[in-house]
């Protein structure tokens, strides 16, 4: 396969935990922006950035919305940091079932940042603006990668199996599901 | 659709254990706004004179202001009021962090709570499900303690929790309320808290709150956070740097305490130490300062960092302080700083008032060395310093022996102690302490605001006029240059001219009139944002704030909807403020209570002083008792109020239009 240049556009939201004072202006701005209208109701509880807040275990740490999944997790650690410990989920960014964290309060719809995708074009997303203590801050930058074509999906996990079972069993196990799914 | 407000209210009575939801009347909101306007209603309404502090009639009000979970800027503050065991007033106490709200994310922008539990109790508040829970387990717990344990219980670590300790639950005269970072401390909530027998309210609300016009009120955030970061780096040249930025007083970032130590009182509010702050007493508080404080803190979506989590042991943090607690103790045991953080770890989870209860030790032993109170009213009191303020609290809060007079405070421990104790109660304003200050000539506008201050506190009516005049003409001049919060151009005129001595200067200038303009201008922003919620810190009390009387009618009504001017916001603070003094005038107020601390200034001047007194009740539209006139209470639909007044024989049928 034959690889090729292009620019990316890498925007990082960097987050300096030290720096922060726990004032949720993050939450706040999040989901007034997420409303609809834009700015017509906020509500913490709905904002796709939560502030870990734990003065007495001296714990702040934003944390941004990712992925939903469906099952949460079997297997969760614990982090302890500078004699911090940070829970089971603290670092975590899914939208998962054993949590209340980014989803919406009444339906339960996952949320997930898009770091205020919004028309007109938001430059700087909007918690990071509100954050006078800058333990948000936004960097873009431009990246020039090289960049192999990407195999499709299939090839590559037909390619795990094969390198596992090798390409004699992955073939007759294909041509015998394909005749059953095909009956 | 209401915006700003949830346009409910969630009244509890723990005599039955009942709890309602009730919608309130929007046109109360229009009349009121919200906070203490709204609280002062309620009282009036509700809680007679006949009820006294202690009675289960007496209503324990979490009063949120009217923007308090919005997006703007520092809009966070609950007042809590209550008939106050110390004043036996309308007491207004106040506290920002995150409960208020929380509480307004719940669904209520107020909690009214009657009667009195037969046991202790704890409400929970997690959005429409209210509960009243069972808190045995939790009593004698400290107040962090006890939010901690209630935040496990529930498994809510979330939760917010505004919770009294021992002080509290014994009903010392100065309890406080709580709350993590911050507290309710005036006035006694606390104990008010205490005598109905709750020990705790912890809060999760999970439901949205509404902005009328949203593109309008979004921009106001947003210019207010634009001039917040310009603020910060051009602090005010010409005053101490506690006092410089935004915020309330940079105690817990600034490490000079020059101004502090040497110009306010030690012990129980006397003793002057000037020279005090050599360079080896400023690196030994530095290092204090350095070490203990792990990290600054913020209230709800502000800015600002006025507060510390403070470590005393091997905690990360073992409390939050802000403000002047920073010195209350140590200044009140002529000790060191690391005395006083770390008694005011074990004060926090007591939950008592960092003025009145330092105050309150030292003036117990000043009443033993003055051979009033004797060692047998102190047995086992140990020999060394500290370690008696330590002794002394434990007594207070446990009421125990000699701790269970001086639980009432100093007015009310001399009141029971007698034997010419009364003369040592000397720094108080309506039988509550107040700052340690002992100054030498008559400053007449501080001298309306002790008198008239009905928050008993100066902090909460003094702010955005500067304290004292700056050495120059030239500094002055370009000090007015950029100040756009002033209600109009005068307020510049009177500060360029004012001198700091000769014929332009205290007690003689600013002239009676000029006076009565300032101290209600600063007097006015106070009761805007205590009825908004907003924190002083950004409005009423520093120098240059971004939010002032030219911004914050058009932040209200873009973000609630009402059709309110800068004269219809002048009208409304003109109308609450009077309306928390018509509560406290039936409950005995009068000119006789309004007075600065006995021995505040060394010079005084009573012919100027009564008709500075004079004047400005005159201004206020007041009679010379200090009660609203028919013509002012008509003018604020306070109908209802001059009816129950003359009823009561405290204004006087002198027939309409006689204005003293």
């Amino acid at each position: 396969m034959k690889s090729e240049k292009r620019k990316k556009v890498v925007k990082t939201i960097r987050i300096d935990v030290d720096k922060c004072n726990g004032c949720r202006a993050c939450e706040v701005i999040c989901s007034a922006l997420h409303a609809k209208p834009k700015y017509s109701s906020n509500n913490p509880a709905r904002s796709r950035i939560r502030v870990t807040r734990d003065p007495l275990s001296n714990l702040y740490l934003p944390v941004y919305a990712g992925d939903y999944t469906a099952a949460e997790c079997a297997g969760r650690d614990r982090y302890v940091i500078d004699g911090k410990e940070y829970g089971e989920c603290a670092f975590c960014r899914a939208s998962c079932p054993s949590r209340e964290a980014f989803k919406e309060p009444d339906s339960d719809l996952p949320l997930k940042c898009d770091l205020c995708e919004s028309d007109p074009t938001i430059e700087v997303p909007m918690c990071v603006q509100w954050c006078l203590a800058e333990a948000l801050t936004f960097e873009v930058r431009e990246e020039e990668v090289e960049e192999e074509p990407k195999p499709e999906d299939v090839d590559a996990g037909l390619t795990a199996l094969a390198d596992r079972h090798g390409w004699d069993k992955v073939a007759d196990a294909l041509r015998r599901l394909a005749k059953d799914g095909g009956s | 659709m209401r915006y700003a407000e949830t346009g409910f209210n969630l009244e509890v009575d723990l005599t039955r254990g009942s709890v309602e939801r009730v919608p309130t009347d929007p046109r109360l909101t229009a009349h009121h706004l919200g906070g203490l306007g709204t609280n002062a209603k309620l009282f009036w309404d509700r809680v007679p004179p006949e009820v006294s502090h202690f009675d289960p009639e007496n209503l324990l009000i979490f009063g949120t202001g009217l923007l308090v979970g919005t997006p703007a800027p520092g809009c966070n503050r609950t007042v809590v009021s209550c008939i106050s065991p110390q004043t036996r007033l309308f007491a207004f106490s106040m506290m920002g962090g995150f409960w208020g709200p929380e509480l307004k994310h719940a669904g209520y922008d107020k909690l009214v709570v009657r009667g009195r539990s037969p046991e202790p109790v704890y409400l929970w508040i997690r959005d429409d499900r209210v509960e009243i829970r069972e808190a045995r387990h939790l009593k004698g717990l400290g107040s962090l303690e006890t939010a901690e344990a209630i935040r496990q219980e529930l498994g809510e670590p979330h939760a917010q929790v505004a919770s009294i300790g021992l002080a509290g639950e014994n009903r010392v005269f100065f309890a406080s309320i709580e709350q993590g970072k911050s507290s309710a401390s005036r006035c006694g909530v606390g104990a008010v808290m205490g005598d109905k027998n709750l020990k705790a309210v912890a809060v999760r609300g999970s439901k949205d709150v509404y902005i009328a016009k949203p593109a309008e009120f979004l921009e106001m955030c947003n210019e207010a956070l634009a001039f917040i970061k310009v603020r910060a780096k051009s602090p005010i040249p010409g005053v101490m740097p506690i006092l410089a930025g935004l915020g309330s007083p940079q105690e817990m970032a600034i490490h000079d305490e020059k101004w502090h130590t040497e110009n306010f009182a030690w012990g129980n509010a006397r003793v002057r130490r000037k020279g005090f702050w050599t360079k080896d007493v400023a690196e030994q508080w530095t290092g204090t300062m350095e070490t203990m404080r792990t990290r600054l803190l913020s209230c709800h979506n502000c800015p600002m960092k006025c507060g510390a989590a403070i470590s005393v042991d091997t905690r990360l943090c073992s409390y939050m302080m802000k403000c002047f607690s920073k010195l209350t103790y140590t200044m009140g045991a002529f000790s060191d700083l690391d005395f006083g953080l770390r008694i005011a770890q074990k004060a926090t989870e007591h939950g008592v008032d960092a003025f009145s209860a330092p105050q309150t030790m030292a003036f117990a032993l000043e009443l033993l060395e003055a051979g009033i109170l004797t060692d047998a009213d102190f047995p086992g009191m140990p020999a060394d310093n500290e370690g008696r303020f330590y002794w002394l609290l434990d007594r207070i809060v446990r009421r125990e022996g000699i701790g269970d007079v001086l639980a009432d405070g100093t007015y009310w421990a001399a009141q029971r102690i007698g034997k010419g104790a009364e003369a040592f109660a000397h720094n108080n304003i309506k039988k509550t302490e107040q700052l340690p200050l002992k100054l030498g000539m008559l400053n007449p506008i501080y001298f309306l605001m002790y008198c008239t201050g009905e928050k008993a506190n100066i902090t909460q009516i003094e702010g955005n006029y500067p304290q004292a005049p700056f050495a120059t003409r030239e500094e002055r001049e370009a000090f007015v240059k950029d100040w756009p919060q002033v209600p109009d151009e005068r307020f510049k005129e009177w500060f360029v001219e004012w001198e700091l001595r000769g014929e332009k200067s205290i007690p003689q200038y600013p002239p009676p009139d000029a006076t009565c303009e300032i101290v209600n201008w600063q007097e006015k922003m106070h009761y805007v944002d205590d009825a908004t919620g907003m924190c002083a810190g950004l409005s009423s009390f520093p120098l240059k704030p971004p939010f002032h009387i030219h911004i914050l009618p058009k932040l209200i009504s873009s973000a609630s909807g009402l059709d309110l001017d800068e004269t219809g916001l002048n009208q409304v603070t003109k109308r609450n403020r009077t309306l928390v003094r018509a509560n406290n005038l039936r409950r005995g107020l009068t000119r006789e209570d309004e007075k600065p601390p006995e021995d505040h200034w060394k010079n005084r001047f009573p012919e100027l002083e009564k008709q500075l007194l004079d004047e400005y009740y005159r201004f206020k539209g007041w009679n010379l008792d200090g009660v609203p006139t028919r013509e002012t209470l008509a003018e604020l639909d306070l109908g209802y109020v001059t009816e129950d007044l003359v009823k009561r024989g405290i204004l006087k049928d002198e027939g309409a239009g006689v204005t003293p």
